[in-house]
């Protein structure tokens, strides 16, 4: 590993970091999509902003590109506000045609200077380290991991300060705003952040990576945790990761540093979608099918005790008068034995005492629906637990 | 057309997701096949577009992620591993590739006459399905529950609408590319429910303008030099957007303008009248004539609008006296009566 690769991991990780903490509180807000809107629509900024400074390293660009991802804000906003469409609709409205705009004005007088879309879109993190920052004669270093450090120093700085009324008014308007918090500015505040972020980063990374850096992290820790500290945390820790093997792979393969990173962010997802504790697909799956087998149970039981006919209880004519498969009735029976709700003697099923009284308090607690009846039976039973 | 749909369904981004996600499906279609034929590319568009629009799908219902949160991690994750494979397919040997990236910001002069067919093939298609299931479509774009008790199969149909917006999004790819599809998708949508509140003729008229600023974009874009078609129409669709916000006569802004200083000035009519009565009230004479200096230090009186009392028959001048007509004092009495009627 030598110095170039070094520079390039710890570029890409700082990325990750300052975006996984706005990206945390706009996952927490529902304005996901607002990163993908703001990243497009900085193009016309960065365009005028040249015009302007004709120099493309210019601190103009970042300025203007900020500011017109903050004017994107205020137009969906606002559009949002006639209520002649939805949110989404006008999200998806603004961004494409300040980006066409965007686009116009590089084909119409810049076609000869290097800013074409692809650049603006994808980056190029293997360029970062030889554009480098030379004050005073002396080579301090790659110019963009200053201008991503800067950046990353301000949103923490920001964050240790607001985090108090970032968490109160992202869970609660309502009370932030009687706190005497003003909304407006906190949104505006998160918006500004986001917005030079994505511009700061996108310089390096592009801005489709921007986009999944601030949504893939979030979201990932989203499933793990409820807790907002934990989640800031975890969004960080998931995100240098991605950079970090997002970078080996694309060393690997010789390919886009940004594409692969964004690769292994999604595959970062997959795997927290698939295996999270409470929240993923296959706990889900898991608690969804534990919750038919208990309903199974509680009819099953409900039929023992409201039939005394030998007759009703036949092992048999219980597979057919429920009406269940073979071995669905088997999973049930099996668990109604093991919990020692019920005996089976030659082929006749009947409640046990313990049977009997657990199904007179569940039918209590689906009468009257009150948690009280069932508390000690919360421990065996997913039905039961909220 | 398709667009109505995805605008009423409140899932205007997920046009933005597909035309993203498509990209992997087009560079995997292209490793596998190896050669650049438009139909499997597109093919694999397909495939990955669908593939994309059910995990987003799975993600909103199976977890407590919002529906913003799955589109853009979707959008984000398939476009940079739609780039990866991109750039890897570039470092391959393999005259072929050129060209792929075209599909990212489309180039309609690209178009051979076959991709003109295929897609008039295509429209005609969506055209056809539409009308038929158009009773399905429209009952559960409003009701879904209700589609349901009534025994329709509520995921096909989803299912088949959501295959033909992502199906139409991938035919437009090649036009105007990727970021701005969106807008093609939803701008004509926006417009058109400006000015109606039917869905037929919504679905008509959208179709309408998005003709139109096709036609218009490739107008303007082919009279100038350097101008790429995609940016052009979506600005002339944008345009239509904005026009239709503001000059629409139910919804837009204009009018709504308008309304709202109407019923201001009303309003302020009404305070002045509703303060006549009150002096006239003391009164056994409800004519008795009072001077309008005292009308002065009341904020909602000016000559205009005192004129205007007169211009009605509410209240009579004479000089520097008014006095109240009976008509007047009678509707400042209804006035009076209705908004205690309301008050309670």
């Amino acid at each position: 590993m030598n110095n170039a690769q070094l520079e390039i991991q710890l570029i890409a990780s700082l990325v990750a970091i300052a975006c996984a903490i706005p990206g945390t509180f706009l996952v927490l807000r529902k304005m996901a999509m607002i990163s993908d809107a703001i990243s497009h629509s900085i193009l016309p900024g960065i365009v005028i902003g040249f015009f302007i400074s004709h120099d493309l390293n210019s601190p103009l660009l970042i300025l203007f590109a900020a500011l017109t991802g903050i004017i994107t804000v205020v137009i969906v906003e606002y559009i949002q506000k006639t209520g002649l469409v939805k949110e989404d609709t006008a999200i998806g409205l603004v961004f494409p045609i300040l980006f066409s705009i965007g686009v116009i004005l590089i084909a119409k007088n810049a076609n000869d200077v290097h800013i074409d879309t692809d650049a603006v879109l994808l980056g190029e993190l293997a360029f970062a380290p030889f554009d480098r920052l030379i004050v005073g004669g002396t080579d301090i270093g790659p110019k963009s991991l200053w201008i991503i450090g800067t950046i990353l120093l301000v949103t923490v700085t920001l964050l240790i300060t607001f985090f108090k009324e970032l968490k109160l008014s992202t869970f609660d308007k309502g009370l932030a705003a009687s706190l005497g918090f003003s909304p407006a500015i906190i949104h505006y505040g998160l918006m500004s952040v986001s917005s030079v972020t994505t511009v700061g980063a996108f310089d390096a990374v592009g801005a489709i990576l921007v986009v999944a850096l601030m949504i893939a992290p979030a979201a990932a820790a989203y499933l793990l945790t409820t807790d907002l500290k934990k989640m800031l945390a975890l969004a960080i820790g998931f995100g240098v990761l991605s950079a970090v093997l997002g970078y080996w792979v694309a060393h690997w393969l010789d390919a886009s540093i940004a594409g692969s990173i964004t690769t292994v962010l999604g595959l970062v997802f997959l795997m927290v979608y698939l295996f999270a504790p409470s929240k993923g697909i296959i706990a889900v799956m898991y608690r969804e099918r534990q919750q038919r087998t208990e309903v199974s149970l509680l009819t099953f039981l409900l039929h023992l005790k409201n039939h005394d006919d030998l007759s009703e209880r036949h092992v048999k004519h219980l597979n057919e008068h429920i009406n269940w498969q073979k071995v669905r009735s088997k999973t049930v029976l099996d668990l109604a034995q093991k919990n020692n709700m019920i005996v089976i003697k030659d082929d006749i099923v009947s409640l046990t005492e313990k049977g009997d009284a657990f199904t007179s308090k569940a039918i209590d607690y689906i009468i009257t629906n009150e948690d009280a009846q069932i508390e000690d039976m919360k421990d065996d039973f997913f039905l039961f637990r909220g | 057309m398709l667009g109505s749909f995805a605008v009423l369904r409140k899932q205007s981004l997920l046009g933005d997701a597909i035309s993203h996600a498509a990209l992997p499906g087009i560079a995997i279609a292209f490793l596998i096949t190896g050669a650049k034929d438009t139909n499997t590319l597109l093919l694999g568009a397909l495939v990955s577009g669908l593939i994309g629009t059910f995990w987003i799908r799975g993600i909103v219902t199976k977890t407590h992620l919002k529906s913003d949160t799955a589109l853009g991690l979707i959008l984000s994750v398939f476009f940079g591993f739609g780039m990866l494979l991109l750039t890897f397919i570039q470092k391959q040997p393999n005259a072929n590739q050129a060209g792929l990236d075209k599909y990212l910001f489309g180039q309609a002069a690209t178009l051979v006459e076959s991709d003109v067919w295929m897609m008039a093939i295509v429209t005609g298609i969506c055209l056809i399905v539409m009308l038929t299931f158009w009773k399905e479509f429209k009952i559960l774009l409003f009701d879904a529950d209700y589609t349901k008790t009534l025994g329709f199969n509520t995921k096909t149909i989803d299912i088949l609408i959501t295959s033909f917006i992502v199906l139409a999004i991938v035919l437009g790819l090649q036009t105007v590319g990727v970021v701005l599809m969106s807008a093609m998708l939803l701008a004509p949508a926006a417009a058109a429910r400006q000015w109606t509140n039917s869905l037929s003729k919504m679905v008509f008229l959208a179709a309408i303008f998005g003709a139109f600023s096709g036609v218009f974009g490739t107008a303007v874009s082919a009279s100038q030099n350097n101008l790429s078609t995609g940016p052009v129409i979506v600005i002339v669709a944008g345009v239509f957007v904005l026009f239709s916000f503001v000059f629409s006569p139910k919804r837009g802004l204009l009018f709504k303008q308008i309304r709202f200083v109407k019923n201001r000035r009303d309003l302020e009519l009404h305070k002045t009248l509703a303060f006549m009565y009150h002096i006239a009230e003391t009164h056994d004479n409800i004519s008795h004539p009072h001077t309008i200096k005292i009308l002065n230090n009341f904020q909602g009186y000016t000559k205009g609008t005192l004129q205007k009392l007169v211009d009605r028959g509410f209240v009579e001048l004479d000089g520097n006296m008014w006095h109240l007509t009976e008509e007047g004092f009678k509707t400042a009495s209804n006035l009076y009566n209705q908004q205690n009627a309301s008050d309670e």
